[in-house]
């Protein structure tokens, strides 16, 4: 296998392991726009990281976290609505990095690969930051499994249980900002929220428990990492959306699959 | 006398220029039946959540007793579909337990052979039950209970009454109790709490049911349910609800729509 190739594919497992847990709770928690809106300031994140001279993944994690907190500041003044705060902190923020990004005129940048993903550029050092922040991620959530699992169904009642909700909820979008910022070179800011969402609505019909589905959506998005990228090479296809529509045939391959329905 | 667990003074919030309590005081000694009723958007489950420290009020303090272990039992649970989780692991998301303890308590409650079902599957009387056990299974020295028979039909709602008011007995738990009816509630309840944004009567079931505030709050079928006298008082309750006062109290007017008394309206 060529080295790109494996770097490819071992930079896809990582952002796919991470991604199915944390993904899983996303869809549990209704919060499929908002890991969009935070994947969509991302790319004021590569702007910041540039001009900064910071990792540019860090730059994204960091730029990221700060949005998720202007969103917490913004929900609890209880003006708008949070799905309306969504929509109009995703395009702010993503309008906002295309303007910075034009203001650089010294720095080339390859507006593409930071949208769609370039996965068949993961440098060795890339596969550095990818796995670590995977792994942290992993680590952390395993940690916070309990709480965040209790306070998803049940906020108040974790709450009285004792249960501390902010930090918990916190530390959740810390993760989930660290997940879009690994993944980001793989499938892009603008498809990081499938990479999350679709392995995980695909495990949903065999999952018993929050654990199992949160296994499965794992290995369902490692195996669109491959099958994506195998595509990819295949068809000549562009790789990121090549990944994204793998898993979306999974998904669709799942719902066919006569099995119990929970309900 | 008897050791306080919960007491709540002066308690007064607004919520967006909305006066939701004014001046509200309770309190929940040890193995004591507090039953908080009042119509739909009388501010009892915002006291409650007060009470629980979920939400600050604007004025008064709640104390509790130093160690407090409170069961709470919420009004409803929306849980999405997509969470696969079984009523074993739903109820000991608060209380790490083993699964024949587990069954126990589920067994107290009457639900034991829910155990194994998914949470979304299981009617709205086993939920509430299921519910009550995760509340049990804390070993609570207080059971706040908002709307407990919520979603449950009629001949269940008196079962499950008599379940809660035996809790007392076999756990020797204090217990705060929300709901809209008091018929439903005086067999078992020591004191009862009559609100609608601030407490219209309170004291002993027998008497709060003969209170003219009480037959006010609740209008002619629950004046003809029970023992009738009228005097005068000092406020009277408008078709919204709000405290029309003879003399002159800070105004009490809010747009939360109207009350039909015994009439089950969706209130968060």
């Amino acid at each position: 296998m060529d080295d790109f190739l494996a770097r490819a594919l071992l930079g896809g497992v990582g952002v796919a392991l991470a991604a199915g847990p944390l993904g899983a709770f996303i869809v549990w928690r209704r919060m499929a726009y908002f890991g969009d809106t935070l994947a969509h300031s991302g790319l004021l994140g590569i702007v910041l990281g540039t001009v900064l001279n910071l990792n540019l993944q860090l730059g994204v994690a960091i730029t990221c976290l700060v949005v998720a907190l202007v969103l917490v500041l913004l929900q609890r003044q209880r003006r708008l609505a949070t799905d309306t705060l969504l929509g109009i902190l995703a395009h702010t923020t993503l309008s906002l990095g295309l303007v910075a990004l034009a203001f650089l005129e010294t720095v080339r940048v390859d507006l593409t690969a930071y949208l769609f993903g370039d996965i068949l550029a993961i440098g060795p050092i890339d596969l550095y930051w990818i796995w670590g922040g995977a792994l942290l991620a992993l680590g952390a959530l395993a940690g916070l499994w309990r709480p965040l699992l209790a306070i998803t169904v049940h906020e108040e009642l974790a709450q009285v249980e004792g249960v501390p909700v902010f930090p918990v909820r916190l530390a959740f979008m810390l993760l989930v900002a660290i997940v879009i910022a690994v993944a980001m070179k793989v499938v892009g800011i603008l498809l990081i929220t499938s990479l999350l969402i679709i392995p995980a609505a695909a495990a949903r019909r065999f999952a018993r428990s929050p654990e199992g589905m949160a296994l499965l959506a794992s290995g369902l998005g490692c195996a669109a990492v491959g099958l994506g990228l195998w595509a990819s090479l295949r068809w000549d296809t562009p790789a990121g959306p090549s990944v994204v529509l793998a898993a979306a045939f999974l998904f669709v391959l799942s719902s066919m699959v006569p099995g119990r329905s929970w309900r | 006398m008897t050791e306080l667990l919960l007491t709540a003074e002066n308690i007064g919030l607004t919520i967006r220029g909305n006066p939701i309590l004014h001046n509200v005081n309770l309190r929940v000694a040890a193995g004591e039946i507090v039953a908080l009723i009042g119509p739909n958007g009388a501010g009892k489950s915002t006291l409650v959540r007060v009470l629980l420290g979920l939400l600050r009020p604007d004025s008064g303090r709640v104390w509790s007793r130093p160690g407090l272990r409170i069961g709470y039992m919420p009004q409803r649970l929306a849980l999405d579909g997509t969470l696969p989780l079984s009523v074993q692991r739903f109820v000991t998301l608060g209380t790490p337990a083993a699964r024949a303890r587990v069954q126990a308590v589920l067994a107290e409650v009457g639900a034991a052979h829910v155990l194994d079902s998914p949470v979304q599957a299981v009617s709205g009387g086993e939920l509430q039950r299921v519910m009550l056990a995760r509340a049990l299974l804390r070993e609570p020295d207080l059971l706040v209970l908002d709307e407990p028979i919520q979603g449950v039909d009629l001949n269940g709602q008196y079962e499950l009454y008599d379940l809660i008011g035996g809790l007392r007995r076999t756990h020797g738990c204090g217990m705060l109790m929300v709901s809209h009816e008091l018929h439903l509630v005086m067999a078992t309840t020591d004191h009862v709490l009559c609100l609608n944004r601030h407490v219209c009567c309170s004291g002993h079931p027998d008497h709060v049911a003969r209170d003219p505030a009480y037959l006010d709050l609740f209008g002619i079928d629950g004046a003809r349910r029970l023992a009738v006298y009228h005097h005068h008082h000092n406020h009277h309750h408008d078709l919204h609800g709000a405290v029309m006062p003879d003399l002159p109290l800070p105004s009490a007017s809010g747009g939360e729509g109207s009350h039909r008394p015994f009439v089950e309206q969706d209130h968060g």
